[in-house]
């Protein structure tokens, strides 16, 4: 059981990505006190994570997995998957952000250096082999995304949200902790794989503490993905946050929490698929159900957009629920058509926003068609692929994680995922509504910027893509995952 | 010398009555007390296995917990102070401005 412990110059290659946003986020700062633009921060900073995502690249190249550290890191293709995610998320987030944190006068070089600093530990908990990195690695994501949440210091709505997501972060982390502490008890290891051999050899899989453990640990990582009952923080952080870090973490700590669950389930207890499947799976359909019906009473689209990310965070659950890798893969595969729906959606949000005028009313959408064409289509295409019409690829993520779910024999759950969609197919179609056949209650100026066009085209067209081809990405997914 | 069992009982012991001050204390700062009650629970338990265990890898996480406690304390603070100089209130009821 003896781990090895001497720890040589070649373990730092597998970590060079997570290197390089560190060093990139320091960077900024210091260029932050230089540089009186901040739009060259902005760039360097996407700049820096390109460099970081081509290293995630050379190194991987799709080979063997790697580990490092005494098995505490490990570098496969469901990491190196997950990562890509958080990229593209902070490079979206980055775009869609430069000209409305101005508008929020809370342009700070700080701002994009945090972004790195979040990114860098979901990076570290998509892979994470051990619960020590695990743990450190959500940290230091949840600890920057509540700063990042409260950046707005002069605002008390953006103050409140820090507040709340702070304190119910806090609080999910204990629990993790004390899952942590219980597992560690019973099986004398941290590490993920040496859980599941313990878990075997002592013969205590179906010990109730094995299981306190379990459920302490699904709760935690509940709280970051806002699973119900977990979810309470989610509207209300969502909606004061800035829009930008909304959209930052509707993505990247959910999707980090989606990996970080996958991991430890799939790998610390394979044994225990029953016991975990049973406490996951009303948490699904509740999950679906609250995100789904309560959205339908939302006046606020951001906290429309927060109960529709509640929903399709049951559906992408679904995933793992079929206890498969394929179930597994149809999961990864709907986090990335996700990422791009609703960075697109929160996209759109943010250019309705200007000096002295929120736009975050759903009245506010009204007419939009007429006095703007252009952006009113890549919302449509916004919201029917959160809608889950084809041929958006919302429809395809959603298609593969029933299909995988029926696939595991849990035909009830398919059906009730269904009924869920076509209920939440009536809020976004709502909006699309309203731009469509409403009239204007008032003039909407859109504020435009050059990168929040390419944000905009880069999300519209890869929904489109992967809505006409599926196989493109669904090839990809496999091939790093089933390998 | 002390048996593990009475160490697990008063860390869980430790750990409930920090949720419980979460969940029914009203003020910020008690609050986040509770949650270095519910931390520092964690701790004793994990000390109290890796003497059991023999195994030196809890000791070494108490140590990640102790230093993360303390860049979260920062943190919390400044959050709670931020929030503070726009509305003069650490009650939990009167933070109801998102809602709904």
């Amino acid at each position: 059981m003896e781990m090895e412990t001497t720890i040589s110059l070649l373990d730092i290659r597998p970590i060079i990505p997570e290197l390089t946003l560190i060093c990139v986020g320091l960077i900024l700062i210091l260029l932050d006190l230089i540089v009186k633009k901040k739009e060259i921060v902005a760039v360097v900073g996407i700049a820096g994570t390109l460099v970081a995502l081509f290293g995630t690249y050379k190194l991987y190249g799709f080979y063997e997995p790697q580990v490092a550290f005494g098995g505490m890191f490990v570098l496969d293709g469901y990491a190196n998957f997950f990562k890509l995610i958080f990229f593209l998320n902070i490079i979206l987030t980055i775009c869609i952000s430069m000209k409305y944190m101005k508008i929020e006068k809370a342009s700070f070089g700080e701002y994009y250096s945090l972004l790195m600093f979040s990114t860098t530990g979901m990076m570290i908990m998509a892979s994470a082999a051990d619960l020590i990195v695990l743990y450190l690695g959500l940290e230091l994501m949840a600890l920057s995304t509540y700063i990042l949440v409260g950046l707005m210091r002069k605002k008390p709505r953006s103050n409140e949200a820090a507040i709340k997501y702070f304190f119910l972060g806090a609080f999910s982390s204990a629990f993790l902790l004390y899952g942590i502490s219980l597992t560690y008890g019973l099986t004398g290891t941290t590490s993920l794989s040496g859980i599941a051999e313990s878990l075997n050899a002592l013969n205590i899989i179906g010990s109730p503490i094995t299981y306190l453990g379990l459920i302490f640990m699904i709760v935690a990582f509940g709280f970051k993905i806002a699973l119900v009952p977990f979810h309470m923080w989610a509207p209300d952080v969502y909606e004061g946050a800035p829009t930008s870090i909304t959209a930052f973490m509707s993505v990247g700590p959910k999707a980090a929490g989606f990996a970080v669950l996958g991991r430890v389930l799939f790998d610390a207890f394979p044994a225990m698929q029953g016991q975990w499947a049973s406490i996951l799976i009303p948490m699904a359909v509740l999950t679906m159900a609250a995100g789904s019906i309560i959205a339908l009473a939302q006046t606020n689209i951001k906290r429309m957009l927060a109960y529709s990310s509640i929903a399709h965070a049951g559906y992408m659950l679904l995933g793992i629920i079929a206890g498969t890798h394929e179930g597994l893969t149809s999961m990864v595969n709907y986090l990335m058509i996700y990422l791009f729906m609703n960075i697109g959606a929160f996209a759109i949000v943010i250019m309705l926003r200007r000096e002295g005028f929120q736009g975050e009313d759903l009245e506010d959408y009204m007419g939009l068609s007429k006095s703007h064409p252009l952006a009113s289509f890549l919302m449509l295409i916004f919201m029917f692929s959160l809608a889950g019409i084809p041929p958006t690829a919302g429809f395809i993520g959603k298609f593969y994680v029933f299909m995988e779910v029926i696939n595991a024999g849990y035909v009830y759950l398919a059906i009730i995922a269904v009924v869920f969609s076509v209920i939440s197919a009536f809020f976004y179609l709502r909006i699309v509504m309203y731009m469509y056949m409403k009239d204007p209650k008032q003039e909407v100026t859109l504020t435009t910027s050059p990168t929040m066009s390419i944000a905009l085209a880069i999300t519209a067209m890869m929904i489109l893509i992967f809505g006409i081809f599926p196989s493109i990405l669904l090839n990809l997914v496999r091939y790093s995952i089933l390998g | 010398m002390v048996p593990l069992s009475w160490y697990i009982v008063l860390s869980a012991v430790m750990f409930c009555i920090g949720v419980f001050g979460f969940l029914a204390r009203r003020n910020l700062l008690i609050i986040f007390i509770s949650i270095e009650l519910m931390l520092n629970s964690v701790n004793i338990s994990l000390v109290a296995f890796s003497h059991y265990l023999q195994s030196m890898t809890g000791q070494i996480l108490v140590f990640f917990v102790i230093a993360v406690a303390a860049a979260e304390a920062a943190i919390g603070l400044a959050i709670i102070i931020a929030y503070y100089k726009n509305n003069p209130t650490i009650k939990v009821d009167e933070i109801n401005l998102l809602k709904g």
